[in-house]
């Protein structure tokens, strides 16, 4: 009895030793493979992070420099002031309408795009990212062109007896020039999103008396919902913190965050207010992509 | 009485490819029909064009004599068992039931009373919060079952619903299917491409080859008198051997032989007689045997299967099989043995080529 239960006892004992030296080894792995990107992580993110935050609690001095000392909150306690209330307020509320306006251009193409056939699907995607290949301000200044008083826009309603219409410097060219600049960022992980649903799924719900836009509703889009989260959030953030797009199309009466955070930095010279900024900025980002992600985990 | 689910001259292509061609079908109400046919000759074609997921190119489809060529499938009262179930992955087993419900406007309080009786009836009661990855392939199929029983439709259509599922599993639902149809009285049309569940299971099964269909009987009238070469080939096992009709009581062979056996077939017309492996009996060779219901050869192969012997015959160029039930007692003949295969002469059928 006793001859045959002892081999069995030590190897039970014997096998977690294995398993945990295995476990060991793995993480130890994981570390290894990981360790260039925690290495520039610290480099290029943490360590400015924290010079941002540094300043943040110093003191601009006469000269427009900064004193490393007499730390204090005088920085955040100027983003209570109307004008930098305002200029937030207006930066959240043209991000949030660019997302939307993504969203609503996006999906349709995204479903549209995922329902073809590969072959189409692939040149389609090209189209979509063809954009890329020119850099983004020399995108930006085209848009001034195409906005612009004796502009193609103006020149067409003109003939059409539309009267002329003011498109640039105004919040609806920011916008405009937002949702064409990010779109992209909407498309492609929707598309991914769409992409990965069984088409047999939007059958099932036809085939149980669900209607068109019920089957949208109840299947399609609680199935693409983190390709809407990942995309809105894509969307989002950059037009937050927006500068060139803005600062080409926007002129001088729509001042956005990040313009403003720049000419804190650049004209203003007060280092000390633009980080400040530049931290409640992320902080709203960071909460912001909490909530939503928070909100999207318990529909999936 | 009206057909539950009539097709007159449907036919559907996908560009050139013809998946169904011209099919005349009526299903009665409240019976089991299956669809039968090898892969790709149009059974999921035509279920699907009768759920509406599929528009006929040409012909009409009615539905208890209502004309439903384009309706969409939200407004026809069948429902489907797909092939992967298509269970919706984000919502519970509950939710995936009442689905239907809920679509058709039915308030919560009665969705989820019809949802947990369907629950019961398949036999899920206590899983139905879990989501269907939780589940095993047999639970989600129970599933797809309740979810498509729950909205009371006139007719359930069922794409392979098997066909995932293991040996055990599937003969017990098998048996499982059939009750459910008898008990909810509505006409099941059973898609399928194994000709032993169809024979099992079906009230009458329509053979499909190509998109044609060849036949459509009872399980008895397709492995008694199949319609032709193809039907009785398809259906269980079989020996095929080629000739001439010589008269209505006559088929010569074609290496010459009379062989007895009944049709209806004008002299001169080329067909081929069914000899199911099991009809036919295997002897010492004698002098004093039928010539007209047998032929000689000579064991080439003995397959052993527990139940059964078959023995692998060869007769001129062909091979015939002979199924032996592995009764006590009875006489084995090895390999290299030249023995008799004879039959009855009503045992056996005539089929065009
Ligand atoms: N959407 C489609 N586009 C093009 N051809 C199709 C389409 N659906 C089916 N076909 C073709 O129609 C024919 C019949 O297909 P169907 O799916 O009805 O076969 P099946 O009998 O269900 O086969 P299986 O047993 O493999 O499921 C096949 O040749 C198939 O390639
Ligand atoms: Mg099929």
């Amino acid at each position: 009895m006793t001859v045959i239960s002892e081999p069995s006892s030590e190897s039970a004992e014997a096998t977690p030793q294995f398993e945990k030296a295995a476990q060991r080894k793995e993480s130890r792995r994981g570390f290894f493979l990981a360790l260039p990107s925690y290495l520039y992580l610290i480099i290029f993110f943490v360590i400015p992070l924290a010079i941002v935050l540094v300043y943040s609690f110093a003191t601009r001095n006469r000269f427009g420099g900064t004193d490393l000392s007499g730390w204090n909150f005088a920085s955040y306690e100027r983003i209570a002031e109307p004008i930098v209330r305002t200029i937030l307020f207006r930066s959240l509320w043209l991000a949030f309408l660019t997302t939307i306006i993504c969203l609503l251009i996006a999906y349709p193409f995204a479903y549209f795009l995922a329902t073809r056939r590969p072959a189409i699907r692939n040149v389609m995607l090209v189209f979509v990212m063809i954009p890329f290949w020119t850099n983004f301000l020399v995108r930006n200044f085209a848009w001034r062109v195409i906005l612009g008083n004796d502009g193609p826009l103006t020149k067409t309603t003109e003939f059409l007896g539309l009267g002329t219409h003011e498109l640039l410097f105004s919040q609806k060219a920011v916008v405009l020039g937002l949702v064409y600049g990010y779109l992209p960022f909407m498309i492609l992980p929707l598309y991914a999103a769409i992409e990965r649903i069984d088409g047999q799924l939007i059958e099932a719900s036809r085939d149980l008396y669900g209607s068109g836009w019920q089957s949208f509703r109840n299947v399609l889009l609680p199935l693409s919902m983190p390709g809407v989260i990942a995309g809105s959030i894509l969307v989002f953030i950059p037009s937050l913190g927006a500068y060139v797009t803005p600062e080409i199309l926007g002129g001088a009466k729509t001042t956005l965050l990040g313009s403003y955070i720049v000419t804190q930095f650049l004209t203003a010279r007060n280092w000390p207010f633009g980080a400040a900024l530049s931290f409640v900025l992320m902080a709203v980002m960071l909460v912001g992509t909490v909530i939503y992600f928070r909100k999207g985990g318990r529909t999936l | 009485m009206t057909a539950a689910v009539e097709l007159k001259a449907i036919t559907k292509k996908f560009g050139d490819v013809v998946a169904v061609d011209n099919v005349d079908l009526a299903i009665e109400d409240g019976e089991f029909f299956a669809m039968l046919g090898p892969s790709g000759c149009g059974k999921t074609t035509t279920l699907r064009m009768i759920a509406g997921l599929e528009f006929p190119t040409q012909g009409s489809l009615s539905i208890f004599g209502e004309e439903v060529g384009t309706l969409a499938p939200n407004k026809r009262s069948v429902n489907t068992v797909f092939q992967n179930y298509a269970l919706f992955p984000h919502l519970t087993v509950l939710e995936n039931v009442g689905f239907g419900l809920k679509m058709q406007g039915v308030d919560k309080s009665e969705t989820r009373s019809r949802s947990m009786e369907m629950i019961e009836l398949v036999q899920l009661e206590g899983l139905e919060d879990r989501k269907p990855s939780q589940m095993s392939g047999g639970q989600q199929q129970r599933v797809a079952l309740a979810r498509a029983l729950v909205n009371q439709p006139k007719v359930l259509l069922l794409d392979e619903p098997l066909g995932a599922l293991d040996q055990k599993l599937r003969q017990e639902m098998q048996l499982e299917l059939k009750k459910l149809q008898r008990d909810v009285g509505i006409s099941f049309v059973f898609v399928t491409h194994d000709q032993e569940e169809a024979l099992t299971m079906s009230d009458r099964i329509a053979v499909m080859h190509e998109g044609k269909l060849l036949q459509v009987a009872t399980p008895e009238e397709i492995y008694e008198t199949p319609a032709n070469r193809f039907v009785a080939d398809f259906i269980g096992r079989t020996n095929l051997l080629e000739g001439t009709v010589s008269d209505s009581e006559t088929v010569i062979l074609t290496n010459g032989t009379p062989i007895r056996a009944h049709s209806n077939f004008a002299a001169g017309t080329r067909v081929s007689i069914s000899i199911r492996p099991e009809r036919a009996k295997i002897s010492q060779q004698n002098e004093d045997g039928n010539p007209l219901s047998s032929v000689n050869g000579t064991v080439e192969t003995i397959t052993y299967l527990g139940n059964a012997r078959v023995y692998g015959v060869k007769f001129t160029w062909m091979s015939l099989e002979v199924r032996e039930e592995n009764r006590p007692g009875i006489e084995l003949y090895e390999p290299g043995t030249p023995i008799t295969v004879s039959w009855d002469h009503d045992a056996i059928s005539v089929v065009a080529d």
